[in-house]
């Protein structure tokens, strides 16, 4: 009889995963480092991006022209925005110089890496919405940058629906699941040890 | 409406290095980020011990 695909789903997910590791109650010593309380307030960035978002979707792309609260909740994604990718970068310089991908860390790095990527597009998406002069300005000189690298037929930076849609829908939904991803990954392989130590218990496989 | 002490009005400053072109604004930030990613290797993170460890 075949493997059922919940019984695969449930072998390469919930049961690779030790419960310990999952949500720790102890970590190992080089842990206790700012580098790390980066990622976190990364991740902390993130949940006042999608809060500020989810409350700006539900009031259309124009409000914060024409109410003050409004304004001041576009202020508030847009600032969570600058803080997410300053706290992202000290965490992704901090890891690029710990060589973070070592003892079969590969993927939480590229998965740090393609998050990054994700969240630029889905940033560039949002300057497109902003619905003022410095949006038209701004899709007219990225419509002219994609065109001429053979992707202006999928992209089209001056259809503000499209960017709309894209920001609000598929990008932010491409970030969310790359980030659980990653987050998974670091609980499953535990934090990087430092280049001169050993991996240790409570430190992940 | 209340004076800037810093101008916000016109086109930001850039600073230009053979290919490299970026705005003075955007290299202050950048530099911003160094220094806080240094101050996160140099201050040490606060730690309490274990009684009896």
């Amino acid at each position: 009889m075949a493997t059922m695909w919940t019984t695969r789903v449930r072998r390469a997910t919930i049961e690779r995963i030790d419960p310990q590791d999952a949500l720790p109650d102890n970590q190992p010593s080089y842990v206790a480092s700012w580098i790390y309380v980066f990622g976190v307030l990364t991740l902390a960035a993130l949940a006042v991006i999608i809060g500020s978002g989810i409350w700006l979707t539900t009031k259309g792309a124009a409000w914060w022209h024409s109410s003050s609260v409004g304004h001041y909740v576009n202020s508030v994604h847009l600032w969570a925005v600058e803080m997410f990718f300053v706290f992202m970068v000290v965490h992704l310089w901090g890891k690029f110089w710990m060589a973070a991908w070592r003892g079969r860390r590969f993927m939480t790095w590229v998965t740090g890496t393609f998050c990054f990527l994700a969240s630029l597009a889905t940033a560039f998406t949002g300057y497109l919405i902003q619905g003022n002069f410095d949006s038209q300005w701004i899709a007219t000189q990225a419509k002219d940058g994609l065109n001429s690298v053979g992707i202006g037929s999928f992209m089209n930076t001056l259809n503000s629906g499209q960017a709309l849609l894209l920001h609000v829908a598929l990008l932010p939904l491409a970030v969310g699941i790359i980030v659980v991803w990653h987050v998974i990954l670091v609980r499953k392989n535990g934090v990087v040890p430092p280049l001169d130590a050993k991996e240790i218990a409570g430190g992940g496989k | 409406m209340a004076l800037l002490a810093l101008s916000l009005n016109g086109p930001a400053k850039f600073f230009n290095w053979g290919f490299i072109s970026v705005s003075i604004p955007n290299l202050i930030m950048i530099g911003c980020i160094f220094v806080l990613f240094i101050l996160a290797l140099v201050i040490p993170f606060p730690t309490h011990k274990e009684d009896g460890k």
